[in-house]
Parts: C-alpha cells; structure tokens; sequence
C-alpha cells in the first residue's frame, strides 16, 4: 500500500514538473527548431530526419531492455533459462544489417547535404546577394558593408529575401558566428577568410553571438540581426552614412582594443580594403608590418629564460 | 641581488586574489594538511610508504589509482557545481558569483581533470585490478614501469592542484585552442600549468599503455588463446592499442605549444607562418581516440557485469570482439566531426560525417548483444546491473544526439552549443563513468574483502541518473534555443534562465549521489564484518578472478590456472558440480617483484620538472631532469635484485589460512 502511494506521487511530480516545463517552452523561441530563413530550416529538417531514423534502433533497444529485465528476473522461475546459448548467427547478421542500413541512409543524406548546405555555396534567389564582411575582435563583432563604405559593432542589418554573403575572420583569437535563426555557424579565424551564405525570409530581430570561447568579454559578444525591407534598410543605410564616426586605420586599432559589452555603434566611412588589410597583416613577416596595421604578434617574444 | 634563477617568474603576488580560488586553495591546503598530520601522530609513513606508494603490487596500485580518481572526482565536482551556480545567477544586470576569468579557469580545469584525473584515473584503476586476474596472471609485465606511470599520473594531478594555490589556471578550455593560448592573448603561468600536468600524466599514460598491452600479449595463462580471452581483456587490448598510438600525438602538440609559449617558435601562432588549424587537427587526432580508450574498458565491464548477473554466457562473443577491432580502428578517423565549422568544404566534412556514422553502427551491435545475452538469463538487478541499465538508458540518448551532429550541416546549427556539452556529458557520464561505477561495485569484494552497501548503493544510483536527466536534459533544449557553451553571462530576454536553474538543481542532485557514494563506503567499511566475502566468489561469478580468495594474496594465483573455455571459472565449477574431482594443489615457490621507491622519487621530480617549466625556473628544470635519468640508471644497471621469492611452503601458509577462513563461514 505504501509503494502504491509512493508510486503516485511521484507519477503526480512528474506530471506537475513536465506540464510546467511544456507550457513555458510553448511560450519559448527554441530558435534553432524556429528557423526565420531557408539554410536554417533546411538544417532543423536534417536534425528532425537523424533523430526519427535514430529511434528506429532507440526504440527496440528501450522496449527489448525493459520487457527481458522484466520477463527474465532472478524471481520469475516460469521463464525459460538457457545458461548455454551464446549466440545466433542469424540474430547477429541481422543486427548488424539494421543499423548498416540507416547509417547508409543516413550516409547518402549526410553527404548530399554537406554538398547543397555547404556554407560557401551561394543562395539561389532572384535578388543578388549581398555581401558582409564579418571581423571578430577582442570582444566585440564588426561588420563592414564594402559596396556601402560602412559598418556597425554588434548589431547588424539585412534586407529580408536577399542573399547574404558573410566573409569572416577574426583579428583576435579564434570565435564562431553563430545565427541560429538564419543558419548554423563558422570559425572566424586571425588570417584567413571563411565563407557563410545565409538569408532571412521574414522581418524579425534574431540574436546572434560567438560560439566559440575567445577570452575574458567572450560572453558579451552577442548582437542582434534585424531583417527589414529593402527601404527600411535603405533608410538605416542613410541614417549611418550620417554619422560622423569614420573607420580610418587609426579609429580602427582603437576599436580592436580589448572592450567588453561593447555598446552598439556606427561608422560612416570605412577605409577601402579594410578586410583584406586585417587578414593580411598575419601574412607579413613579423616584425616589418607594411598595412600600418600592428599584428597582434608583431612583439618580439624573444627567449622566455630569466637567466 | 638576482634572485631569477631560483625564482624564475614566481613572485609575490602569485596567489589568488578572489574568494572562490582562495576558498578552494585553502580547502585543499587544510584537508591535504590534516592527513599529513594524521600520518605523522599515527606513526603510519613506514606502512604508508612500505604498503602502498612503493608497492609494485598491481592490486594496490589499482586502488591508489582509483582514490586519487575519487578525489579528483570531488574537486572536479566542485568545479561543476560553481559552473551551474554562476550559469544560474549571472543572467541580466547580475554578474554572478566569479568574474569571467575565474570562470573559465574553472571549466578549463573541470573538463581537464574531469577527463585526465578522473575517468583516466578509475580506467587506470580496474584495469591495474581485473586485467592480471582475468588472464590468470600473477603480475603485469612491467611492474616497476606500472607503478612509475602511477606516480606521473599522481604527479600530473599535484601539479594541476597546484596551479589552484600558486599562481592561475589556464583560462583556454579544456583543449586550449590556440590563438587564445598562445602566450599574447595567455600571458599568464595557467596554460603552462595545463601543458605540463598533461605532459606528466600523458606519458604515463602512455607507459601504462605498453604495460598492459604486454601484459595481455605475453602474459596470459595456459590454455587462454585470444578467442578465450574475457571480453573485458579484449576491450583493454582496444583501448590500449589506441593509447599507444593517440598519445605520442599529445606529447607532440603539447611540446609544440609550449615552444610557441616559451622561446617564439610559430607552430600555431596566426602570424609567422603558424598555423592554430594544425593544432586542432593534431588535438582531436588524438582527443577523438581518447573517447574510445575511455569507453572501450567501460563496454568491457559491462560484458562481465551482464553474463555474470543474466547468469548466462555473454551473447554473440565472436561478434563482440569484432565490434571492438571496428571501433579501435574507425576511431582514428573521425576526428574532424568536432570541428565541421572549420570551413573544410563539403567533401571533408561529408567523409568525416559518414565515417562518424559507421562507428555507431559496431556500437549498436554492442548494446543488442548485451541484450541478448539478458535474453533466458536469470538476472539478478544487484548493483553493477543497476548501473548497466542505467548506461542503456542514458548512452542511447547521447548515442542519437551523437548521430544528429554526425551530419554535417545538422552539426553547424548545435556545434559549440550547451546541446554539445549535454551530448559529450551524457556519453562520458552515462557510458564512461557508469561503467567504472559498475566495475568498481562488481570487484569491490574481490579487492577489498567485503561486499558494499546496497541500499545507499541504490540511493547513489538513482540521484545519479535523475541529478543528470535534470542537469542534462535542460542543456540540450538549451543549446536548441541558441545558448552557447562558456558563456559566464546572458540577457534576461533569451528566455534560458529557468532552464539554468533547472540544471543547477540537477547538479545538486548528483552532488547528493557523490555523497551518497562516499556515505556507501563508510557504512561498508563500518559493517564490514557482516558483509565479509569468505567465499571468494560473492556474485556466482565466470571468469577466473572469482576462484581466488578475497582479497586477492599479493600472488594471485597459488597455481597458475590452465583454461579450457571461455568462461573459465564457470566451467571449472560445473565441472566440479558433475562430481569430477580436482587434483590436490601443489605448490611452488613464486618469484615476486620488490617495491620500488624509485618510482616515488621519479614522480616528485617530474612535479619539480613541470613546476619548473611553469615558472621557467630552468635550474630546478635541469636538476630534475638529471635526477629523473640518474634515478633511472641506478634502478636499471644496479646490482640489487628486484625480485624476491616467496617459498611454496610460506604460499600454502597463506592459502589454507585464506581458504579455511571460507570453509569455516560456508
């Protein structure tokens, strides 16, 4: 009678509980299963697709486990014992015959699906795409607008159904660009460039940070993407070219100071070759940095011996 | 006056400054403090030192591996524990119980010792413990180098506690990505804490490797060719061929790493031609195989623990062993899986995803044979199978969650997501540390003498898995809502902070497991005389180790066992059970290894080594360096014997006492 009791209050909690838990995450933005663009949606249906072919081996490991532990417990003398049996060739081949072939279907999606979502392949779509050059700095994202000459720290605009075209890198140590809602990340790197095609198909803001530890103001390098029409994002295009800020080389090494939380701003005029002149200075040799730019590992470390 | 050369870069200001460290430093300090004095009142050094830090006996070093593991499991629970409590209080205008620094010294070191210290260290232990036994072997094949990988592996661990009182941390994550650890975005001693206590373990590691694999190649009984072996030998063979291969990767990053820290070489730096690419390569070159050695002994205790308690053959043996050859061999080539963002291009990303996959598959096949060995068994749901089920329960979980981000793009939108740390969590919790809570449940008695506590066993269990359901299953709908792993602050507007303190509670929870763990072994130890194992063979047991008395004699084996099938005690007590009598035992005197305190002082001085290197002192580098080589020479080349020979009369002394201690309780 006691275990009955027992038994139904913890039913009574974990019904309570899971309830709680269902409305709140009813009233959540699961962003990554709430897509705003086609790469993100593309990328939640695979991981819906993998999950639903996974159960198919989860489900009779969960029901095979329960029913034997049940059926052929030490107290159950009714059920069958065979200390001897020690194998079934027949059973064997079959299991490995049923995970084989959801991993090949698996296999072809996961191959097709690194070829048609690889993250440097341009968005088919009438509109031209746009592109965006993304800098991760010490702690803080700067995107340039190139074709615009200008550039905004943490926060980022973007017409709805144009293909962005994102270059990024880093002048800090490795970070990640992650917008879960317009598609998954990539690796922003000192001294390379990588590539991430995404595209909103609805007005919005969605949040946007770095995946990937960067150091101390790490956690603050989050902004916000805002997805507009192409006359509202004309009319912000205005409203920054006229602001005073100018990103020159100078205003730029004060920007790539280590900030943390940095605040949202704005630059008007960006110096021409901005990107290229942040990846390349990694390329020169140590000590002679021609770009007017420092590296960050122009110092010359010498031997670390105290002797 | 110039101090340097004796001080390197130490100074007065190397100690913490904020509460939390201090708060653990001191912690350590009294507590490390109060033993020392407790061994000095008690007059206990002499048997501390003659019983246990120098005995090459590999059941004592498996039980030293294992306490120093436990310990470590205590202090990287901590970690954990101030890890969800700041995730749960830092969400908008307050910033939390640690600054950022702090808090990510405190999950560097939390993955770090996590790995390192505490699932490398319970491995370590039952391997040292079963794997002797279960090839009806006396000894490993190298002892003195067995207990010198001990003493790195202790050493490593005193190095890493160090850096908590005596300068700082690595701030870099447990794999410590360059450009952030390079020494311009790093100045500090912490990544040179991280390199060198892993450069200290990992070349112990490393030896323990060739140890065991010797071990299970040259040292088997008769009769034991390798289709009879036990499948937890077979797992060990798996993962120690892993080792052998995945460590000299480590050592050879992590010697890199510290050249670009110290004397401005450009291995991995973003400029001079480095590049912080390789490193992640090389890293995961061998920290995907690490994941296989540390499962690989977990699946092979599972194989014992489940024929033994379905009170049947294991199921599908030939197929098992197969499972395993797949798994040591694929698992050298995933490792990209862990960085598809890297921009590789679709054709990398594709094989890697795919063969990711392929290695699900053996393991699949795994899960079905335990199945089916449970299939007509007669199970007893004692401890050890407690946690088997356990395992089933949540691996399965990581295991789908594994294959979701097996598929590249699927990856991109949950790489670096707390939906990873709940996957690599659930595997390494659910698979890894279960199997060892089984394992060491399983050959408790057989080590010890006496039988643990089930009840508080069971209590230990179940905050265990509910503690991780509701630490873990909060992460992954986390990491879905777009939170990041690392991150010691978030805005109220994510809407993620119910869901951290969901995880807090569930932490608490497992805290309580812990101490329902250690309250299981006092309460064990207290009543030991009710739960004594005179029998020798506590659970109707299959393979070998079970024929012996508990505890083990340091021989193990009176007369070298001869082995006939697979599961060798089982058939040797049906045998018996059809009335076919044993021969009277003869016995023989037994040529056994002397302790060895060279180990000891090699250990002491690797810790002087790696603090050197950490605080460029280059002279206490070069002293105990010099002395690790002449420690080395004098054990190798000296004159002194280092075996002693215990008489067959002293053996049959020993064993009619051991064995008539069970007659006389059966």
């Amino acid at each position: 009678m006691k275990r009955k009791y027992t038994l139904i209050f913890v039913a009574v909690v974990v019904i309570a509980f899971l309830t709680v838990a269902g409305i709140y995450l009813a009233h959540s933005n699961i962003q990554v299963l709430n897509p705003k663009g086609p790469i993100a949606e593309k990328e939640r249906n695979l991981i819906y697709i993998a999950l639903g072919l996974s159960l198919i081996v989860v489900l009779p490991v969960y029901g095979l486990t329960i029913a034997f532990v049940i059926r052929y417990r030490e107290g159950n003398k009714k059920a069958k014992y065979s200390p001897h049996l020690q194998g079934n060739w027949i059973l064997e081949t079959i299991w490995w015959l049923i995970p084989t072939a959801i991993i090949s279907v698996l296999a072809v999606i996961a191959w097709n699906s690194s070829h048609t979502l690889d993250p440097y392949v341009p968005i088919a779509s009438k509109n031209k795409a746009m592109v965006i050059q993304v800098i991760a700095l010490d702690w803080k994202w700067l995107f340039v607008y190139p074709k615009l000459g200008i550039a905004s720290v943490n926060y980022l605009q973007i017409p709805k159904d144009v293909p962005i075209d994102f270059n990024v890198t880093a002048d800090a140590p490795m970070n990640s660009f992650w917008i879960p809602q317009l598609g998954g990340q990539i690796y922003a790197m000192p001294g390379m460039s990588t590539q991430l095609n995404l595209m909103a198909t609805s007005y919005g803001e969605f949040y946007g940070s770095s995946a990937n530890i960067s150091g101390n103001g790490f956690s603050g390098m989050n902004f916000m993407t805002r997805s507009s029409s192409m006359g509202g994002f004309n009319s912000w295009v205005k409203s920054v070219e006229s602001k005073e800020n100018r990103l020159t080389l100078s205003a730029y090494a004060q920007l790539a100071r280590p900030s943390m939380y940095n605040p949202v701003s704005y630059y008007s005029k960006v110096k021409n070759g901005l990107y290229l002149d942040v990846i390349n200075k990694y390329m020169m040799p140590i000590e002679k940095s021609s770009s007017g730019l420092n590296s960050s590992y122009s110092t010359n470390m010498g031997m670390g011996m105290s002797m | 006056m110039n101090y340097a050369y004796i001080l390197g870069k130490l100074r007065g200001d190397v100690f913490p400054h904020d509460i939390v460290t201090i708060g653990g430093a001191s912690t350590m300090a009294i507590v490390g403090l109060g033993v020392l004095l407790y061994l000095t009142f008690s007059h206990r050094w002499t048997w501390l030192w003659r019983e246990w830090l120098t005995s090459v006996d590999h059941k004592k070093i498996g039980i030293m591996y294992i306490v120093v593991a436990m310990i470590m499991l205590l202090r990287g629970g901590f970690d954990a524990l101030l890890l969800r409590t700041q995730q749960a209080t830092s969400v908008g205008s307050s910033h939390g119980i640690v600054s950022p620094n702090t808090f990510q010294q405190i999950f560097s070191a939390h993955g770090t010792i996590m790995i390192f210290f505490v699932a490398m260290g319970l491995m370590f232990g039952l391997i040292n413990l079963a794997l002797p036994l279960l090839i009806g072997s006396r000894d490993v094949a190298f002892p003195f180098l067995n207990l010198t990988a001990f003493w790195l592996f202790a050493g490593g661990m005193i190095l890493i506690n160090l850096s908590l009182g005596i300068g700082e941390f690595s701030a870099a994550g447990w794999l410590a990505y360059p450009p952030l650890s390079e020494i311009n975005y790093s100045p500090g001693v912490g990544v040179d804490y991280w390199i060198w206590s892993l450069q200290i373990a990992g070349i112990g590691s490393l030896l323990s490797g060739i140890n065991f694999l010797s071990t299970i190649v040259k040292m088997r009984c008769r009769g034991m060719n390798l289709m009879k072996m036990p499948m937890f030998v077979w797992s060990v063979m798996g993962s120690m061929l892993l080792v052998l291969f995945a460590f000299p990767i480590l050592t050879a990053t992590l010697s890199m790493l510290f050249l670009d820290r110290t004397i401005g070489t450009h291995f991995f730096t973003a400029s001079g031609g480095g590049n912080l690419m390789m490193y992640v390569n090389l890293i995961w070159a061998w920290g995907h195989p690490e994941v296989y050695i540390l499962i690989l002994p977990a699946f092979g205790v599972f194989s014992e623990v489940v024929a033994t308690f379905s009170r049947k053959r294991l199921f599908g043996y030939t197929t098992m062993v197969w499972a395993i050859a797949v798994i040591t061999i694929l698992s050298f080539s995933v490792w990209l899986h862990h960085f598809f963002t890297m921009g590789a291009g679709a054709d990398v990303n594709g094989f890697f995803g795919i063969m990711t996959m392929v290695i699900a598959i053996p393991t699949g096949v795994k899960l079905f044979n335990w199945i089916a060995t449970m299939y007509r068994g007669r199970i007893s749901l004692r401890l050890p199978m407690y946690w088997f089920l356990g395992f089933v329960a949540l691996f399965t979980v990581g295991g789908v969650a594994g294959v979701v981000m097996a598929v590249p793009p699927a990856d991109f939108q949950l790489h670096n997501s707390l939906f990873l740390v709940a996957h690599f969590h659930t595997m390494i919790v659910g698979g890894v540390l279960f199997g060892y809570f089984a394992g060491i449940n399983y050959w408790f008695p057989k080590f010890i003498g006496f039988k643990l506590n089930e009840t508080l066993g069971k209590c230990a269990f179940w905050c265990w898995v509910v503690g991780f359901l509701l630490a873990f299953i909060p992460l992954y709908i986390l990491g879905f809502m777009g939170a990041t792993r690392r991150i010691d602050h978030y805005s109220t507007s994510l809407g993620w902070h119910p869901l951290f303190i969901v995880a807090g509670v569930g932490a608490g929870i497992i805290a309580l497991g812990v101490i329902f763990t250690l309250l299981q072994l006092i309460v064990s130890f207290i009543q030991r005389k009710d739960n004594l194992d005179l029998s020798g063979d506590p659970w109707n047991g299959r393979t070998l180790e079970w024929s012996t008395p508990s505890p083990v004699p340091v021989y193990n084996y009176a007369i070298e066992p001869v082995v006939y099938d697979r599961d060798a005690f089982w058939d040797i007590k049906e045998a018996a059970r059809s009335g076919k009598k044993l021969p009277a035992p003869e016995y023989e005197d037994i040529v056994m290894p002397k302790n060895a305190p060279a180990s000891v002082i090699i250990g002491l001085l690797a810790i002087g080594l790696g603090f050197g290197m950490v605080w460029h002192i280059w002279i206490l580098v070069g002293l105990c360096f010099a002395g690790i080589i002449i420690t080395l020479l004098i054990r190798t080349t000296g004159e002194d014997p280092h075996e002693y020979v215990l008489r067959a009369a002293k053996v049959e002394e020993i064993e009619k006492a051991t064995r008539a201690r069970g007659v006389a309780h059966v």
